[in-house]
């Protein structure tokens, strides 16, 4: 026998209509879809296409569609050395970006300028970008980039979205 | 023919405008006297001894001493399969050589690195741009005088630098020491 709670879904009542807040649906829909820019700008690239390619295959996490059109994308994937003559193209794309949009920074590099301390190096994707997701290793693994992944999942899933919507002037 | 007896035809050529052969380990290194003859010699190791391969050029900054500049060319014959450096010293006065592209097209982007890098300008260069900074960047980098760490530098809408934090640095690997805390990148201050 079926017990009926007091919340919940029962197709028996309410037909196909489910009961949830707006934020977390829309949390929901925007954590199962983030589809990246891949800024591959050094050898954490190559790490980056493995963890789209099939043995590591990052569409497990809703994250396959590479985009190449900042206008298209979500979640922008640093993955190299960012260099002083790139920075500010790399910039240029997030700022095309549309909202909401979020930044994993990949590796040592693009997190901290990596082994790089030099004249010709951004130390640190950070000074030019809001990073969500810093993640280790020179390269990193795929494992550590979906990890991250899952992580900025995490973290969008508890953005509140209504409350920080832009509103359209009256 | 071998890469010492080609060196030797192009010191019979030239005489005393370029030193002896040296070689080390089986690599041979001609030094020539006058900056301003190095297209006549190159031409002539293109056109008359096979190289046909400019491997590529550096320089060295011989910071301190006088002249400051060396330029090394690095040729190669395809058919011979013979490599020869050749050396030339540029003073910092000028700070200026004759390009060599007239002999090989591919010496256009090396020599736009070294300028890129050192700031010796190559005269007669078809297209003396920098290639890896940006337009406008102030700095040398690879000049010995320039440190490590970077200058700022600012160029609107362009690209900017900063210092890089060395944090004690930099860090400096010693080869053949005993084990590997001998060896690893370590804060090494220069003795003198």
């Amino acid at each position: 026998m079926q017990t009926r709670t007091e919340i919940g879904f029962d197709s028996k009542i309410e037909g196909d209509v489910i009961h949830t807040r707006l934020d977390a649906a829309i949390n929901w829909f925007r954590k199962n879809s983030l589809w990246p820019m891949p800024m591959g700008l050094a050898c954490c690239a190559i790490e980056l296409m493995a963890a789209g390619a099939s043995r590591f295959d990052i569409a497990r996490f809703g994250s396959e569609v590479m985009r190449f059109s900042p206008r298209q994308s979500d979640v922008m994937i640093v993955a190299g050395t960012v260099t002083y003559k790139m920075a500010l193209a790399v910039k240029r794309i997030y700022d095309q970006m549309a909202e909401p949009k979020w930044v994993i920074a990949m590796g040592a590099c693009a997190s901290t300028g990596g082994m790089y301390r030099s004249y010709s190096v951004l130390q640190g994707v950070d000074h030019i970008l809001p990073v969500d997701v810093y993640v280790a290793g020179c390269p990193p693994r795929p494992e550590a980039l979906l990890d991250a992944l899952i992580k900025l999942q995490n973290k969008v899933a508890k953005e509140p979205v209504l409350s920080t919507q832009k509103k359209v002037p009256a | 023919m071998t890469a010492l007896e080609l060196a030797q035809k192009l010191k019979g050529k030239f005489g005393d405008m370029l030193a002896e052969p040296v070689e080390f380990r089986g690599e041979i290194t001609l030094k020539l006297a006058d900056a301003g003859r190095i297209v006549e010699v190159c031409s002539f190791a293109k056109s008359e001894l096979g190289f046909d391969f400019l491997v590529d050029i550096t320089s060295l900054d011989n910071y301190g001493d006088d002249p400051r500049w060396t330029i090394v060319y690095h040729l190669y014959g395809i058919g011979h399969r013979c490599h020869v450096r050749l050396k030339t010293d540029v003073s910092e006065e000028g700070s200026e050589i004759s390009t060599v592209t007239g002999v090989w097209r591919t010496a256009d982007w090396h020599e736009r690195e070294i300028y890129d890098m050192m700031g010796i300008r190559f005269r007669g260069h078809p297209d003396l741009r920098r290639i890896l900074m940006w337009e406008g960047y102030p700095y040398f980098p690879l000049r010995k005088d320039f440190p490590l760490a970077g200058k700022p530098t600012d160029l609107p809408e362009v690209a900017f630098t900063r210092p890089a934090p060395l944090e004690g640095g930099p860090f400096v690997t010693v080869a053949g020491g005993k084990d590997t805390i001998a060896r690893e990148p370590r804060v090494r201050i220069p003795e003198n």
